[in-house]
C-alpha cells in the first residue's frame, strides 16, 4: 500500500468507529440526546465528525471542480448525494455512504496499482546501464549512450542492452522475456544477439549493431506503452458512452426529485430517491474495467512474445474467421533439409551421402549446402580435384580418380548414367531430388525439401478448433510446392505461384468474401520478409519471427516475437478471451447499474446498494480483468 | 514531435479519459493519449508550438484533477 492508501485506511478506521459510537449513544433504546432542536443538532454533530474525517477531500475536490467547471465529476456527484442525505436528517446513512465510497476507491487503487505493477514486471525487459568498453576500460554509462560499433560487456545474470554480434565469448541466452520461449538460446563468436536477452552463463563482448532507440528492446517497449493509443471499437464506445451516461442519470435524478413531487406532494420520499441516482450515475466501473481488460490482454500476450500494437488489434482478432498463411518462413522453417537417402543397388546410404558431400563442398547453392550440413562434418577437400559445377544441371569432381557426378536428371544422362527412383519412394510433390553416380555407376537419389514447422499442423489444427471457418495458402512457390504443405497440414485453399503484386489481388478477393459473413475479419500471417503490403492490407497482419527484422515490426498489427505459427493460436484463444472478459464486465457493471436505478426511481434500493453499485462493481469489474493477465 | 510523459496521482480511469478529450480539443495537438494504467500522457504536436502546447495540456490535466501532475523532465 501506498501512503496515500494508508492514511484513507487509517481515516476509514477512524470513521468506522466514530460513526458506531455516534450510532449508539444517538440510539432510541439509551435515549441519552434530548427530543427538540437541541437534540437534533447534538445528533448532526455527532455524525459530522465521522463524516467530516472520511468525506472532507471529497467536498474539497467537488469544491475545486465547481470553481474549474467541472459539475459532473464523482466528487461532487457523492458530494451532493450525502449533504442531501444530511439534509433529510439520514444521518447514518450519509456517513456510510461515504465511508464506503472511500473504501470503494481504496479497494479500487490497490487493484489498478497492483495490476499495473505486474504489468509493469512483464516489461521489465528495460536495460538500466551498458558496461561499455573504452579505451581498455569499462565504462558504465546510460545504453542510450552507447554508439553504434562500440564494445559492451555482459556479465551472467545481466539484460543485453543493445542489438549486437557477439565478439568473444560464448553463452546461452535466455530469451524468455521477448519470446516466451524457455530454452536458452547458445549464441558464440559472431552470433546476432537481442537486446533485452539475459545472458545466462559466461562473460560476453558484444559489438553493438544497433543504438539503443532502434535496438529491439526500445522497440518492443514503445509499442507497448503506445498500444494504448490505438483504441479498440469497445474502449472507444464505452467512453462516449460515460460522457453521455452521466449527465443522463443525474438529470434523470433532477426529474425524479421534482417531477413525482410536486404531484404527491412528498419531496423527502422522492429526493431521497433522486439521491440513489446521483451515486449510481459514477460512471467509473465502466470506464475502468474494459480498457483495464485490454491493457491486461496486451501485458499477458507479451508475456508469451506475442506484441499487439493497439487493443484494437486484440478485439479485431477474435473476431477473425479466415486465416490466410505464407509458406516459406512461415509454415515452413525456409531452408532446406535432406528428408531422404535413397541409395541404388549394393552402395550403403552412407557411402551415398559422404561421396555427394565431397562433391558438393565447394558450392554455395542452398542444395549444396543442406547435403554439406546433413553430412555433418567437414568434407576432406584434398581428395579432390577438378570440379566443375553446371549451371542447371549440377557438380562433377574427381575424387580419388573416380568421376563424381551429383544433379538433376539431365547431368546424369549427360554422364551416360542410367537413374532411376526405387520402387514406391514417396516423394512429396514439392521436394527436390538430386540424383549421384561415379562414373557410369548410379549411386542413388537425395530427397531434399523445405521442412515444415514442427508445430505448423498443432498449429492450423487450433485455429480450426477455436473457430476458424477458412485456412488458406497464399505463396509464390510452384503449385506442387505448395500443394503438398497444404495436404500435410489439412489447409482448405491454396493460390500458388503469384507474384507479390497478385498477392495483394488475391488477398482482396478472400477479404471480400470473408466481410459478407456480418463481423467477419480476416488475418495473415507471414515472415514480414516481402509480405509487406499484404500485411498491410488485412484486417490484422501477423508477422512472425520478427526477433530483429524491422519492416514486420513496421508493418504489421501483431508481431510474433518466436517463429512458432502456434503463437498465432495462442494469440487468437487471448483475444477470445479478452472480449469474453470486456463482454461480462460491460453486462455485469450496465446490468447492476440499471437495475438499482430501476429499484431506486421504486423506493427499493436504498443508498447503500447505490455505492454498491458503483464501486463495489467497479472493484469486482477489476479483478474480473486482473484475470487476463495470467 | 511526440513524446511521453510520466504522470503523478492519476487516480481515476474517467478523469484519465476527461483529460485526454479535454487535451485533444487544444490548438495544435495532433495526436494525444492519457494512459490510466500505465499512467502516460502521450502528446504529439508540431516542434514549434510544443512547449506552449504542453503548458495548456498540463493545465487542462490540472482542471480536471488538480492533484494530477506531469513529470516535465
Amino acid at each position: 500500500m501506498t501512503r496515500k492508501q494508508k492514511r484513507v485506511l487509517h481515516r476509514a478506521i477512524a470513521a468506522a468507529s466514530l460513526l458506531v459510537a455516534a450510532a449508539v449513544v444517538c440510539s432510541d433504546a439509551l435515549a441519552l440526546i434530548p427530543d427538540g432542536t437541541l437534540g437534533l443538532l447534538i445528533r448532526l454533530a455527532l455524525f459530522l465528525i465521522p463524516y467530516g474525517i472520511i468525506g472532507y477531500d471529497i467536498l474539497y475536490r467537488a469544491g475545486r471542480g465547481v470553481i474549474h467547471g467541472q459539475m459532473l465529476d464523482e466528487n461532487f456527484l457523492m458530494a451532493v448525494a450525502t449533504v442531501g442525505a444530511l439534509c433529510l436528517g439520514e444521518y447514518a446513512e450519509a456517513v456510510f455512504v461515504m465511508l464506503f465510497y472511500q473504501i470503494g476507491e481504496l479497494f479500487q487503487s490497490i487493484a489498478v496499482g497492483k495490476s499495473r505493477r505486474s504489468i509493469a514486471a512483464l516489461m521489465d525487459i528495460r536495460p538500466e546501464v551498458a558496461h561499455v568498453l573504452r579505451d581498455g576500460a569499462i565504462c558504465d554509462v546510460d545504453p542510450g549512450e552507447v554508439a553504434v560499433d562500440e564494445i559492451l560487456v555482459i556479465h551472467p545474470g545481466e539484460r543485453i542492452p543493445l542489438d549486437g554480434e557477439v565478439c568473444e565469448g560464448e553463452s546461452y541466452l535466455d530469451t524468455a522475456a521477448l519470446t516466451g520461449e524457455s530454452v536458452p538460446r547458445h549464441v558464440r563468436v559472431g552470433d546476432a544477439v537481442i537486446s533485452g536477452c539475459v545472458n545466462t552463463q559466461a562473460v560476453l563482448q558484444v559489438r553493438a549493431t544497433r543504438a539503443y532507440e532502434d535496438s529491439t528492446v526500445a522497440r518492443v517497449l514503445e509499442l507497448v506503452e503506445n498500444s494504448a493509443a490505438r483504441k479498440s471499437r469497445s474502449e472507444a464506445f464505452i467512453t462516449r458512452f460515460a460522457r453521455v451516461y452521466t449527465p443522463a442519470v443525474v438529470a434523470g435524478a433532477l426529474l425524479l426529485a421534482v417531477v413525482p413531487s410536486l404531484v404527491t406532494g412528498q419531496w423527502a420520499v422522492w429526493i431521497e430517491r433522486a439521491l440513489t441516482f446521483l451515486v449510481v450515475s459514477c460512471p467509473c466501473a465502466l470506464v475502468i474495467s474494459v480498457p483495464l481488460s485490454f491493457f491486461g490482454g496486451i501485458g499477458g500476450a507479451s508475456r508469451h512474445g506475442i506484441l499487439f500494437k493497439g487493443s484494437g488489434y486484440l478485439e479485431l482478432l477474435s473476431t477473425c474467421d479466415t486465416v490466410v498463411f505464407d509458406k516459406t518462413g512461415t509454415l515452413t522453417k525456409g531452408t532446406f533439409r535432406v528428408t531422404a537417402l535413397l541409395p541404388d543397388g549394393d552402395t550403403t546410404s552412407e557411402e551415398l551421402l559422404l561421396l555427394c558431400a565431397q562433391a558438393e563442398q565447394f558450392s554455395d547453392h542452398p542444395i549444396a549446402r543442406s547435403i554439406v550440413a546433413h553430412y555433418g562434418a567437414a568434407p576432406d577437400a584434398t581428395r579432390m580435384s577438378n570440379v566443375c559445377e553446371v549451371a542447371g544441371e549440377g557438380v562433377t569432381a574427381c575424387c580419388d580418380g573416380t568421376t563424381i557426378a551429383v544433379g538433376n536428371l539431365r547431368l546424369m544422362a549427360r554422364c551416360g548414367v542410367q537413374a532411376a527412383l526405387p520402387d514406391g519412394a514417396d516423394i512429396a510433390p514439392g521436394a527436390t531430388v538430386v540424383y549421384a553416380a561415379q562414373g557410369t555407376r548410379y549411386l542413388g537419389a537425395i530427397v531434399i525439401s523445405d521442412e515444415i514447422k514442427a508445430d505448423a499442423a498443432e498449429a492450423i489444427a487450433a485455429l480450426k478448433r477455436s473457430g476458424v471457418r477458412r485456412i488458406a495458402l497464399l505463396t509464390g512457390d510452384r503449385a506442387e510446392a505448395a500443394g503438398a504443405v497444404a495436404a500435410a497440414l489439412d489447409i482448405d485453399e491454396v493460390i500458388s505461384e503469384c507474384l507479390p503484386e497478385d498477392k495483394v489481388q488475391h488477398l482482396e478477393r478472400l477479404i471480400d468474401e470473408c466481410h459478407r459473413r456480418r463481423g467477419a475479419r480476416l488475418a495473415f500471417v507471414g515472415d514480414g520478409i516481402n509480405d509487406a503490403p499484404v500485411l498491410t492490407r488485412a484486417d490484422v497482419g501477423v508477422a512472425m519471427g520478427a526477433l530483429g527484422t524491422d519492416a514486420a515490426i513496421e508493418a504489421a498489427d501483431v508481431v510474433l516475437m518466436d517463429d512458432k505459427p502456434t503463437g498465432l493460436a495462442l494469440a487468437m484463444q487471448l483475444s477470445r478471451r479478452t472480449r469474453r472478459i470486456v463482454i461480462q464486465n460491460v453486462v455485469f457493471a450496465l446490468g447492476v447499474k440499471l437495475a438499482v436505478l430501476a429499484l431506486g426511481a421504486l423506493g427499493y434500493a436504498s443508498l447503500w446498494a447505490a455505492v454498491f453499485a458503483d464501486v463495489g462493481v467497479a472493484v469486482i469489474a477489476i479483478c474480473n480483468a486482473m484475470r487476463n493477465l495470467r | 514531435m511526440k513524446k511521453t510523459f510520466a504522470m503523478e496521482n492519476l487516480d481515476c480511469a474517467n478523469c484519465a479519459a476527461k483529460m485526454e478529450a479535454a487535451i485533444g480539443k487544444i490548438d495544435g495537438v495532433t495526436a494525444c493519449s492519457v494512459n490510466f494504467f500505465a499512467q502516460k500522457l502521450m502528446l504529439e504536436a508540431d516542434d514549434a508550438i510544443f512547449a506552449e502546447v504542453l503548458k495548456k495540456a498540463i493545465a487542462a490535466v490540472h482542471k480536471v484533477d488538480g492533484d494530477c501532475d506531469v513529470i516535465v523532465k
